[in-house]
């Protein structure tokens, strides 16, 4: 018997049983109509070559593998980010189930979202009754201090009105008429999840600011810092705040899901834990300035934004030594504040680290794949670190990114070779490895299959990363975050020289 | 933010004419106007850009790949006296959802500018409100005010009931209003007596009864309004009447008060257009009896 309870064996070995591999043989034999294995393995060589590689970037009705998500996930993110809300999602069950286990498979964190359950009846008459149902059953049962409301394709594609029919749920007094109750109609075949992130926060601002109330700006000195849809948002946001709390910067995060995806665990079960205060999300609107952290996530709040007559500004994930100078220094320009000295030997620190290792990583290749202002960010660390970015691969990016990331090889010799791929998927990455093949490849655990296909090596930097823990519970932000990208490629880098190393098997690197 | 407005009605019933006459109208009193075809068929634009089918949003976005992959100038032409134009389109007969088609196309539209710079916005909606889809030309900030083209024919006259129940559904939340009823005449039996009575108990008005010409016909034959066919002709100036109730109603739109089926027919049998189930039968056995009496 393979399993006994004296000696469980788990997943990894128990498979690996004689009765099991016979199993899978004649299974292999009798019932899955395969090719030879010789032909079997000529097609995966082919699939290798450049001919290939051409037949799959002509490929136009497939996505295979795409490194990206859908409108309400990052819509469900960005509400999880504010003080006792419950992100709602007027539509399907399994799509709330499925926003729930993403974000809870990254952050090993609880991760609440209702839906109200919309089935074939709510598709043919419309959403109206689930909706109504459903905010009198997530108000009573959870007590929210606010409800965000998205929602998924089949409510989209009957065209339910979310702004009718919230008025018509509190006409009927299924949930408190001043409940704030902000939403954002995402699509999920539109755009991707940054859209719906774009979308929701939007939406919370607009809600705060013109249908709660139409709200006068009075303008003080505080500044609204936008982070972003981010995998790393506890420990960034927190490295975020130390550093504005450094400068003595009055600030406001506009959705702060550090707490939220990161909550002690302390004997009680808190459904809600952290996040921006609503009061501070009414306020955000007398601010001098709003900076997003992703310009790409934020076009267009940032447009309403500036539509109230704030100034804004947008930088796309500053990494790195140059990323977070120019955070610094966009900081210092909107608050007149001086950057103390303390900040200033941070970055010393990481100007040293830098040089003591940047013979192990000039000329290295790299292949970077992810959200935009993902690639874009860790692109610019790359070049600055002498590593040589050659794939640079976003799904979900605009022209406009295009054409910035291309300008930024072209700013560097180290960019001389690089190519920017835009709307492709992870089996285009995988032909491009094949063919142009890198030495390290930076994305999320979904490259984990291209480096066991490929042998390329994976470093785990973006969201989301299923496979490896607690990532997310240290910086990639700032000066110590950069310090920590140095040390995961530096780690990879010398892991490869250590496995390849024979008489050069050497003790110090 | 310019004013929009919309026409609904039952298919066929000349609502494209209508609005488009009546836009014409309008222009010639100065107004910018933006016109937003909601109509899987797409002829909302044709007399007023004197050519055959515009190319419509879906179906450039088809040839395209997708809608982000079009310009606002692909999908908007400029016709009689610099009125905007623009189709939605939809898909083939039996295939897909023309509703979704309506919301991605008017959000393309919005989201691309196309509602900058312009005093009104008009939608021409397929006949009846079906879908979710199909109201989005009502939803909050989108019309303010709904026109509905009728005439006395039973079923323009469900419809026009119809429609208001729709407005109703959204103008509770939004601001949604009806702007009142156009009668197309049909010379049916005491037609204008009948649209001002419907109009009273849907809580509006018969903002205008437009006479039937055949004018209106031989200057669609030539792809034009009769604004633009017979500036001259009475019937362009029954057209200026009502465009300028029209612009003279914004704001005074009211919140509609549809009726039940069973008060919906009691009204047209007393007007005679639906005949009760005895008067059925006993014209059904007379005319049976001529056929027998003849053979």
């Amino acid at each position: 018997m393979p399993q006994s309870a004296d000696k469980v064996k788990d997943h990894i070995s128990l498979f690996q049983e004689p009765e099991y591999k016979e199993l899978f043989q004649f299974k292999k034999e009798n019932y899955e109509c395969r090719a030879t294995e010789d032909e079997v393995a000529n097609q995966l060589e082919y699939t290798k070559t450049w001919e290939y590689r051409e037949k799959n970037f002509a490929r136009q009705h497939a996505v295979i593998n795409p490194p990206r998500a859908c409108q309400p996930l990052g819509a469900v993110f960005a509400a999880a980010g504010f003080e006792g809300c419950m992100p709602y999602v007027h539509g399907s069950q399994g799509c709330a189930a499925y926003f729930r286990s993403h974000l809870s498979r990254h952050f090993k964190d609880a991760s609440v979202c209702v839906s109200d359950s919309m089935t074939e009846d709510g598709a043919v008459f419309g959403g109206l009754n689930n909706l109504v149902e459903g905010l009198q059953n997530c108000n009573q049962l959870y007590k929210p201090k606010m409800i965000a409301i998205s929602t998924t394709c089949m409510a989209e594609v009957i065209g339910d009105d979310l702004s009718a029919f919230i008025a018509t749920a509190k006409e009927k007094e299924a949930i408190p008429a001043d409940l704030p109750t902000p939403f954002a109609h995402t699509p999920s075949f539109v755009g991707s999840h940054l859209t719906g992130y774009d979308n929701m926060i939007k939406g919370v601002l607009n809600y705060f600011w013109d249908r709660e109330a139409q709200r006068e700006r009075k303008a003080n000195d505080k500044i609204n810092i936008i982070p972003g849809f981010d995998g790393y948002a506890p420990a960034n946001n927190r490295e975020l705040k130390r550093y504005l709390d450094l400068m003595g910067v009055d600030y406001t995060l506009i959705c702060d899901v550090s707490d939220t995806f990161d909550s002690p665990t302390d004997g009680t079960y808190k459904i809600y834990y952290g996040g921006t205060t609503l009061d501070d999300g009414r306020n955000a609107i007398n601010a001098k300035a709003t900076l997003s952290l992703q310009e790409w996530s934020t076009e267009k709040t940032l447009e309403y934004i500036a539509g109230k007559g704030q100034e804004v500004a947008a930088l796309n994930s500053p990494f790195g030594l140059s990323g977070t100078d120019a955070f610094f220094m966009t900081i210092a320009k909107l608050t007149g504040k001086p950057i103390p000295e303390a900040i200033e030997v941070e970055r010393g620190r990481l100007v040293d680290a830098i040089a003591d290792s940047i013979h192990w990583l000039h000329g290295k290749r790299v292949a970077v794949f992810g959200d935009p202002d993902y690639t874009y960010g860790m692109t610019a660390f790359l070049l600055e670190l002498g590593m040589e970015p050659v794939h640079v691969l976003c799904s979900n990016g605009s022209g406009e990114w295009e054409e910035k990331a291309r300008a930024l090889l072209a700013s560097s010799p180290y960019g001389a070779g690089g190519q920017v791929w835009r709307g492709k998927d992870l089996w285009h990455m995988r032909s491009l490895l094949f063919t142009e093949p890198v030495d390290l490849l930076i994305g999320s655990s979904y490259g984990k299959y291209l480096e066991k296909d490929t042998g390329t090596p994976l470093i785990r930097l973006a969201f989301p990363i299923f496979d490896r823990h607690h990532h997310h519970r240290f910086p990639t932000f700032g000066y110590q975050g950069a310090l920590r990208i140095l040390v995961e490629i530096l780690d990879r880098v010398f892991e490869v020289a250590d496995a390849s190393s024979d008489i050069s098997y050497d003790l110090t690197r | 933010m310019p004013r929009q407005i919309a026409f609904y009605g039952k298919g066929g019933i000349g609502k494209s004419t209508t609005s488009q006459n009546t836009l014409a109208a309008l222009v010639e009193m100065g107004q910018k106007i933006l016109i937003v075809g909601c109509d899987p068929k797409a002829d909302s634009t044709r007399l007023i850009l004197n050519t055959k089918l515009q190319d419509t949003v879906l179906h450039l976005a088809a040839q395209a790949g997708s809608v982000e992959d079009l310009e606002l100038e692909d999908v908007m032409k400029v016709g009689y006296k610099g009125i905007k134009c623009t189709e939605a389109g939809g898909p083939e007969p039996g295939v897909g959802c023309a509703g979704r088609g309506v919301i991605t196309a008017i959000n393309f539209l919005e989201e691309n500018g196309a509602y900058e710079d312009v005093d009104y916005v008009s939608y021409d909606v397929l006949g009846d409100v079906v879908c979710g889809g199909f109201a989005m030309p009502i939803r909050e900030n989108k019309a303010q005010e709904i026109y509905i083209v009728m005439s006395g024919e039973m079923m323009a006259l469900y419809a026009a009931n119809n429609i208001s129940k729709g407005i109703l559904k959204y103008a509770g939340s939004g601001g949604v209003r009806l702007g009142g009823l156009i009668c197309n005449e049909r010379q049916t039996d005491r037609e204008l007596d009948l649209a001002e009575t419907l109009a009273k108990k849907l809580n509006t008005q018969m903002i205008h009864f437009v006479p039937r010409d055949n004018i209106v016909q031989h200057a669609e034959l030539r792809r034009q309004t009769v604004i633009q066919y017979k500036p001259e002709s009475k019937q362009a100036e029954e057209y200026r009447i009502l465009a300028k109730k029209i612009h003279a109603n914004g704001g005074k739109g009211t919140i509609p008060t549809p009726i039940s089926m069973e008060e919906l027919e009691d009204m047209l049998l007393e007007f005679g257009i639906m005949k009760t189930e005895e008067q059925q039968l006993a014209e059904l056995e007379a005319k049976e009896k001529t056929l027998c009496a003849a053979s």
